[in-house]
């Protein structure tokens, strides 16, 4: 018999108690995993659409969303004339509507953008886009939801669209979403002249630190940032990450109580075994071992059952068609090992008193204990 | 006090011990002298209440005198990591209840002690092996604590005192909760240990027949060693 058989005899003892501290640790893993990978995923989506063929994006400075970000049609003329941007594309964003369906994200783009020419088309071309007068155009998952063809006619908000094509990207948002040409999306929204962001392509790259300089000293209402840049300090993406993580460790600490309580019972259970243990020569350190090692396999345990719990409900979510395809789940290393580290700390903060007490029994007394 | 034969070491040696519980109003030891030597069979005799069970605890470093000078085995049980050394190295105990792991089969609570100060697997079950069938368990090796007797646990019980060879024996009532066969079966098997292994044992017993039959017979009386 070896240590470990010690603690896996007890957890075999109180199976029922063991389960319920690897449900809790699993469930806050599975919550963690789940939140995060959505929220990663969404941020990685809504990079994407910033970052086509792109190396700085330019918007308001001191805006809570991009969607209130205003850069004007003379800002946009006048960043395409700097001699150091090789491409300047506005793109306006907006929130949009249909019957049964009350949030779908509008593109507003020029003709010439390259998301149109990397989408796979599945009806129209992209060089008609924009030809059509009351035309819109659908990416694949937003025509599934809507039921709607090329030719057919679509409501969004108060107006009706012809629909002129139908694009598959890869983001979810994209793939979920309607594009309009920009002069049609600035009448549409009312913000004629207007864009939230412009995606910047420079001639060399390198040389991105001049020309957000030459931005702040041009447009001082304009901020220009890398897209590496942008994501780390949007606010928004921050409030997610930040929101995401507080969920899940709320989830956990729900988990660490699950784990604190199955191990104070483990010892208040066995008072008197572990009195024995000590008059056979087992020292303090030993006996709190044995209880952090329970709780160290209880979080295993937990994690294990929390990432297959995790990973099923994000596939799950991935191909609910409620969702319409914004679900593009993300799991990065650093993620995993947070959520480990987490974990198993949570077990073992869990386990502090209970091995503290089960350090401090004195076997006399416990010997006397019924 | 004076070994009464200075030849063989003196492996007890407890002078004015006093213990006393629930805040000094219950004395329960009141100037205890003892001294064990190696290879003696010392019988601690008295009713229940006696303080026959708090001596040996105080031995073993299983509980704290509140004053008097005890030694075991040359170490001082007071301090702490001199109570881990003797009951790891020098010291076995047996209760009356076998305080047995119940989970656990009769070869996996034999190697409880052998755990605690890590001997090699190999040698552990060598010892297991030698030891039970000394007491004549080695069939039972891999029964689990609730499938086997009263008798076979108070046997598994005193292996596992064992195991990790110590020099002092502390039964306390041993054979109390066994029947009378079984009960002479159990302290025959101790007398055996002492003649053969020439371990020494302090053994608490209120049973009269058992205590004539040791080496030394004290008498405890209300915490004192009645004359």
């Amino acid at each position: 018999m070896r240590y470990l058989a010690l603690v896996l005899v007890n957890l075999h003892r109180h199976k029922l108690r063991a389960l319920i501290g690897v449900a809790g640790i699993g469930f806050g893993v599975a919550a963690m995993l789940t939140i995060l990978a959505i929220v990663n995923g969404a941020i990685g989506m809504f990079e994407r659409i910033l970052a086509v063929d792109s190396h700085h994006l330019v918007f308001e400075r001191n805006v809570s969303d991009l969607f209130f970000s205003s850069v004007t049609g003379e800002q946009v003329a006048a960043l395409r004339r700097m001699p150091a941007v090789a491409s300047a594309r506005p793109l306006l964003f907006g929130l949009v509507s249909s019957p049964g369906h009350p949030i779908i994200t509008c593109f507003g783009l020029e003709a010439d953008n390259p998301r149109l020419t990397r989408a796979r088309w599945l009806a129209g071309k992209p060089e008609e886009f924009g030809l059509s007068p009351d035309g819109i155009w659908l990416g694949a998952r937003a025509a599934e939801f809507l039921s709607a063809r090329v030719g057919g006619r679509v409501t969004i908000g108060r107006e009706e669209f012809t629909v002129a094509g139908v694009l598959a990207t890869e983001n979810g948002f994209e793939d979920g979403g309607v594009f309009l040409p920009l002069a049609a999306a600035q009448k549409f929204f009312h913000r004629e002249g207007l864009a939230s962001v412009v995606a910047i392509k420079l001639v060399d790259e390198s040389r991105g630190a001049e020309f957000k300089q030459a931005v702040a000293q041009a447009f001082p209402g304009l901020l220009a940032l890398e897209n590496r840049e942008f994501s780390r300090s949007y606010t928004q993406f921050q409030i997610l990450h930040y929101t995401a993580w507080a969920v899940g460790l709320c989830a956990f600490l729900l988990g660490g109580l699950g784990v604190a309580n199955t191990m104070l019972l483990s010892v208040f259970s066995r008072i008197r075994e572990i009195a024995v243990l000590r008059v056979c020569g087992f020292s303090r350190g030993q006996v709190t071992g044995l209880i952090f090692g329970e709780a160290t396999l209880i979080a295993s345990a937990g994690l294990l059952v929390g990432f297959a719990l995790g990973q099923a409900a994000l596939l799950a979510l991935g191909h609910a068609a409620q969702f319409q395809g914004y679900v593009q789940a993300v799991i990065r290393p650093g993620m995993v090992g947070g959520i480990v580290l987490t974990s198993l700390v949570t077990a073992v903060a869990g386990a502090i008193y209970p091995a503290w007490y089960a350090a401090k029994i004195q076997p006399a007394e416990a010997l006397r204990y019924e | 006090m004076v070994c009464p034969h200075p030849a063989a070491p003196c492996l007890v040696s407890a002078v004015a011990l006093h213990k006393t519980y629930d805040a000094g109003r219950v004395r329960v030891l009141d100037g205890i002298n003892l001294e064990v030597q190696a290879g003696e069979m010392v019988a601690l005799w008295g009713a229940s209440g006696s303080g026959k069970s708090t001596l040996l605890h105080l031995c073993g470093g299983l509980d704290l005198p509140d004053s008097g000078e005890l030694s075991v085995c040359g170490l001082d049980p007071r301090d702490e990591a001199h109570r881990l050394e003797l009951r790891r190295r020098h010291l076995g105990f047996v209760f009356q209840l076998h305080n047995l792991i119940p989970d656990l089969t009769v070869e996996e609570n034999l190697r409880v002690p052998a755990l605690a100060i890590g001997t090699p697997r190999a040698a552990t079950r060598e010892r297991v092996r030698a030891l039970a069938e000394s007491v004549g368990l080695a069939h039972r090796l891999q029964h689990r604590i609730q499938d086997i007797s009263g008798g076979e646990r108070q046997r598994t019980a005193i292996c596992r005192a064992l195991m990790n060879a110590p020099r002092l024996l502390l039964a306390d009532e041993p054979t109390g909760s066994l029947d009378e066969e079984t009960g002479d079966t159990v302290f025959g098997l101790l007398q055996q240990l002492v003649k053969e292994q020439g371990i020494t044992v302090l053994l608490a017993t209120h049973e009269r027949r058992f205590a004539e039959r040791c080496d030394r017979l004290l008498h405890l009386r209300q915490g004192r060693m009645a004359p």
